[in-house]
C-alpha cells in the first residue's frame, strides 16, 4: 500500500505539470485584457507600458516558467518564512494578482475560511444526514419513509443551487425576513448575539448545499445498500442467527460503504470549487466568488493559481479515494 | 437409526405463498415430512419445485412480506417454529439448525476474515469469548479438512478456492453442534472432483457428529450415494417419499420415473437421444386442484385433472401422490371408485 501510494504520488507530478500547462495556455488564448477597465482617456502607449509592467510583454513560455518558479519555489518559501520567521523569500517576486496587485496566495488565505466554513460544513452535514437516510430507505424499500426520502432527494438533485438559493432568499429574507440575504464576512464572533448572527447568515447557504449534496450521497447509499441486501452472504448471516442490527449495520453496511466512501472522497474538491455559484448567490466572499471575479477581470495569475489548486485537490482526493477503497475492500491489492 | 425414534423435525402441512403485485404464487403446498435423528434425508426435484423454499420457510429465512408461511406446525424439539418469535428463531438458526448454501463464491461476506465469520455464531450462541471462539474456529477448520487452519483464520474468502470456501461454510454451519444441518445444493456450484471431496467430508462428519441432515439437490447420483430416505418434490408438493433403495428400485410416481430415465447411463450402448421430460414445471397461481404433473404425464387420465392426488401409502415407508398404480398397471381402485361415485352423482 505504501509503495502504491508513493508510486501514485510520483505519477501525479507529470499529470499536474501537464494540467498547469493546459490551464496556462487556455488562459493565454482566452480573449480579455487586464487593462480593459482602465479609462479610455489613458493613451494606448501608457496602457502598453502597464501591460509590460505586469509581465505580459514576455513570450508565453517565459511567463509559464516564471509562474511555475513562483508557485513551486517562491510561494512555499513564503510559507516557510511565515511559519519559522526565516528569510528565504526575501526580495523574490511572488504571484501577483492583476486586480489588486497583492500576492494571490495572501488573498487565497484570506478567503479560505469562509469557503471552508460554509461549504465544508454543508458537506459534513450532507454526509451525516445522507448515510442514515440511505440505509433506512434501502432497508425499508418502498415504505413511506423511502418514498419521501427518494422524492426529496430527487428534488435536491434536480433543482440547481442557483434556483433553490434564490428561492430561499425570496422566501426567508425578502418575505419573512428571518435570515440576511447577504453574507457579512466582517462579522466577528465575540459573544452570543454575534454567534447567533453568524449562524443565521450561514443557515441558508449551508442548507442549499446540504440539500444538494445529501441528495446525491443518499441516492448512492440507497442503491449500494439495495445491491448488497440481496447478496447471498446476507442470507448466510441471517442463517447464522445474527440479529437484523448486525446483519444490516455490520455485514451489509461495511460492503455498501465501499463505493459510497469513494463518492464522498471524490466530492471533497467540490467543496472548494463546486460551490462557486452558491457563494455567488449568497454573496459569500469565498474562493468560488474570488474565482468568478478574477475571470471577469482577466486576472490570469489569480485564475491560473486557483484553478491549479483545485486540480491538485482533485488529483489528491482521487488518490485518497483509491487508498480508502483498498483499505475497505480486502479483495483490492495495489502491489 | 431406529425407526421408532422421535423425529427431531416434524413438518405438518406447510404452505408458503408469495403475495406479489402480479398475484400470488403458491410455492409450497401442504408439505409434510419428518426427520429422524441422525438420518440423511434427500430432497430432489427440478429447479422451481419448491425444495429450497420449503426448507427456508420452516426456519423463517424467507422474507415476509412478500411470503406468507402457514401450516399445522413445524415441531423442532418441542418448539413450534411457525409460532416462534423472531428472537427464538434467531437463537435456533445457526445454533441448533445449521445451513450450507449453494454458491460458496457469494455466500461468504467478502470484507470479513474467515475466522471472524466462523467466530460470529460461536460468540453469539455459545457465549464464548474471543480466545475460546478462536480455538474452536481452528478446531472446526481442521475438522472440515482445511490445512494450516490457525493461519488461514486471518484470510479473506477470496483467498480460498471454491471447494475450500464450501468447507468454510460447512464449518460455520457446524460451529455450534447443530442437531439438524440443512444443505441446499451444497455441491452444485463445484466441479465434480471437489463435489466428491465434499460428499466424502459429509460422510465423515455425519459419522463423527451424528446430526440429522436435509440434503437438497437435483442430482440423483448424489442422492443415491448418501441419502437414507428421499423426498421427491414437484410443484411445491411432495410427490413421492421412500427409503433410497426402494425409490430407485420401485419408483411409483411418473415424475420420479421420468427423472430416473433422464439420467444417462455410462454403461452399455450409447442412447440415440438423451431422455427429457417435456414441458415446464408449473407456477402455481392458486392452490393445486388437480395433479400438477398431469400436463406432462404420459399416464394422466381424466381424474388427474379433477383432483389433486393425496399421498397414497404403498407400504415399506413408501408413499406416492399418484392415482395411477404401477403395480397393477391401472388407475388406483380408490381413484376409480371415487371417479365412479362422481359419475353417479353427476348422472343423478
Amino acid at each position: 500500500m505504501l509503495h502504491y501510494t508513493i508510486r501514485r504520488l510520483l505519477i501525479s507530478i507529470p499529470t499536474l505539470l501537464f494540467i498547469s500547462l493546459v490551464i496556462f495556455l487556455l488562459l493565454d488564448l482566452a480573449p480579455g485584457d487586464p487593462m480593459a477597465s482602465i479609462p479610455l482617456t489613458v493613451p494606448p502607449e501608457v496602457k502598453e507600458k502597464m501591460r509590460e509592467a505586469l509581465g505580459l510583454g514576455e513570450p508565453v513560455h517565459i511567463r509559464f516558467l516564471n509562474w511555475m518558479y513562483q508557485f513551486f519555489v517562491v510561494e512555499p518559501q513564503v510559507l516557510i518564512d511565515h511559519i519559522f520567521g526565516t528569510g528565504f523569500a526575501e526580495g523574490k517576486q511572488r504571484i501577483i494578482s492583476f486586480q489588486s496587485r497583492s500576492p494571490v496566495m495572501a488573498v487565497v488565505a484570506e478567503r479560505m475560511p469562509q469557503t471552508l466554513w460554509v461549504v465544508g460544513l454543508s458537506y459534513i452535514f450532507a454526509t451525516l444526514i445522507a448515510v442514515p437516510i440511505g440505509i433506512v430507505s434501502a432497508y425499508r424499500q418502498y415504505s413511506w419513509f423511502d418514498q419521501l426520502g427518494t422524492f426529496i432527494s430527487m428534488i435536491g438533485f434536480s433543482i440547481p443551487t442557483f434556483f433553490s438559493g434564490v428561492l430561499l432568499i425570496v422566501v426567508f429574507s425578502v418575505i419573512l425576513g428571518w435570515f440576511p440575504s447577504i453574507y457579512d464576512t466582517t462579522l466577528e464572533v465575540t459573544d452570543w448575539s454575534s454567534f447567533l448572527q453568524q449562524v443565521k447568515q450561514m443557515a441558508m447557504p449551508v442548507f442549499v448545499l446540504t440539500l444538494y449534496n445529501a441528495a446525491q450521497v443518499s441516492r448512492f447509499m440507497r442503491a449500494s445498500m439495495l445491491d448488497n441486501l440481496n447478496q447471498d452472504y446476507v442470507r448466510t448471516a441471517r442463517a447464522k442467527g445474527m440479529s437484523e442490527r448486525v446483519v444490516v449495520l455490520m455485514h451489509v453496511l461495511r460492503n455498501s460503504m465501499i463505493p459510497v466512501v469513494t463518492v464522498i472522497a471524490l466530492g471533497v474538491p467540490n467543496i472548494f470549487g463546486g460551490a462557486i455559484i452558491t457563494e455567488q448567490v449568497f454573496q459569500v466572499n469565498g474562493l468560488g466568488q474570488m474565482l468568478i471575479t478574477a475571470i471577469y477581470a482577466s486576472d490570469a495569475p489569480m485564475v491560473q493559481t486557483l484553478t491549479f489548486i483545485f486540480a491538485v485537490l482533485i488529483v489528491l482526493f482521487n488518490l485518497i479515494a483509491d487508498i480508502l477503497y483498498g483499505i475497505l475492500d480486502p479483495r483490492i491489492r495495489y502491489d | 437409526m431406529a425407526d421408532g425414534a422421535a423425529p427431531v423435525l416434524d413438518v405438518r402441512d406447510l404452505k408458503t405463498v408469495f403475495k406479489t403485485r402480479a398475484g400470488s404464487v403458491h410455492a409450497v403446498n401442504s408439505v409434510s415430512f419428518s426427520l429422524k435423528p441422525g438420518e440423511l434425508l434427500g430432497v430432489v426435484g427440478e429447479s422451481g419445485s419448491g425444495k429450497s423454499v420449503t426448507m427456508m420457510s420452516l426456519i423463517g429465512l424467507i422474507p415476509s412480506p412478500p411470503a406468507q408461511v402457514t401450516g399445522d406446525g413445524v415441531n423442532f424439539g418441542g418448539i413450534d417454529l411457525l409460532k416462534a418469535s423472531d428472537d427464538e428463531l434467531r437463537s435456533i438458526r445457526g445454533a441448533r439448525i445449521g445451513f450450507v448454501f449453494q454458491d460458496p463464491m457469494t455466500s461468504l461476506n467478502p470484507v470479513f476474515t474467515v475466522g471472524y465469520q466462523i467466530m460470529e455464531p460461536l460468540r453469539k450462541h455459545m457465549g464464548m469469548d474471543k480466545r475460546a471462539a478462536r480455538k474452536r474456529a481452528v478446531e472446526l477448520l481442521e475438522l472440515v479438512g482445511i490445512p494450516d487452519a490457525e493461519r488461514r483464520l486471518k484470510d479473506f474468502p477470496h483467498q480460498f478456492s471454491g471447494g475450500m470456501r464450501q468447507r468454510v461454510m460447512i464449518a460455520i454451519a457446524l460451529a455450534c453442534d447443530p442437531e439438524v444441518l440443512i444443505a441446499d445444493e451444497p455441491t452444485t456450484a463445484l466441479d465434480v472432483t471437489i463435489q466428491a471431496q465434499i460428499l466424502e467430508l459429509m460422510h465423515e462428519l455425519r459419522e463423527k457428529l451424528g446430526m440429522a441432515v436435509i440434503w437438497i439437490t437435483h442430482d440423483l447420483g448424489v442422492i443415491a450415494g448418501i441419502a437414507d430416505r428421499v423426498l421427491v418434490m414437484y410443484g411445491g408438493q411432495i410427490v413421492e417419499h421412500a427409503p433410497v433403495r426402494e425409490l430407485f428400485k420401485h419408483p411409483r410416481h411418473p415424475y420420479t420415473r421420468a427423472l430416473l430415465k433422464t439420467v444417462p447411463s455410462v454403461r452399455g450402448e450409447r442412447e440415440e437421444r438423451l431422455e427429457v421430460i417435456e414441458g415446464q414445471p408449473p407456477i402455481l397461481r392458486a392452490e393445486p386442484s388437480s395433479c400438477s404433473f398431469a400436463p406432462r404425464c404420459p399416464f394422466a387420465f381424466e381424474h388427474c385433472l379433477r383432483e389433486n392426488p393425496p399421498r397414497f401409502d404403498i407400504g415399506a415407508g413408501h408413499d406416492a401422490a399418484c392415482f395411477y398404480d404401477f403395480e397393477t398397471g391401472a388407475p388406483r381402485s380408490s381413484a376409480t371408485a371415487m371417479a365412479k361415485e362422481e359419475a353417479q352423482l353427476d348422472a343423478g
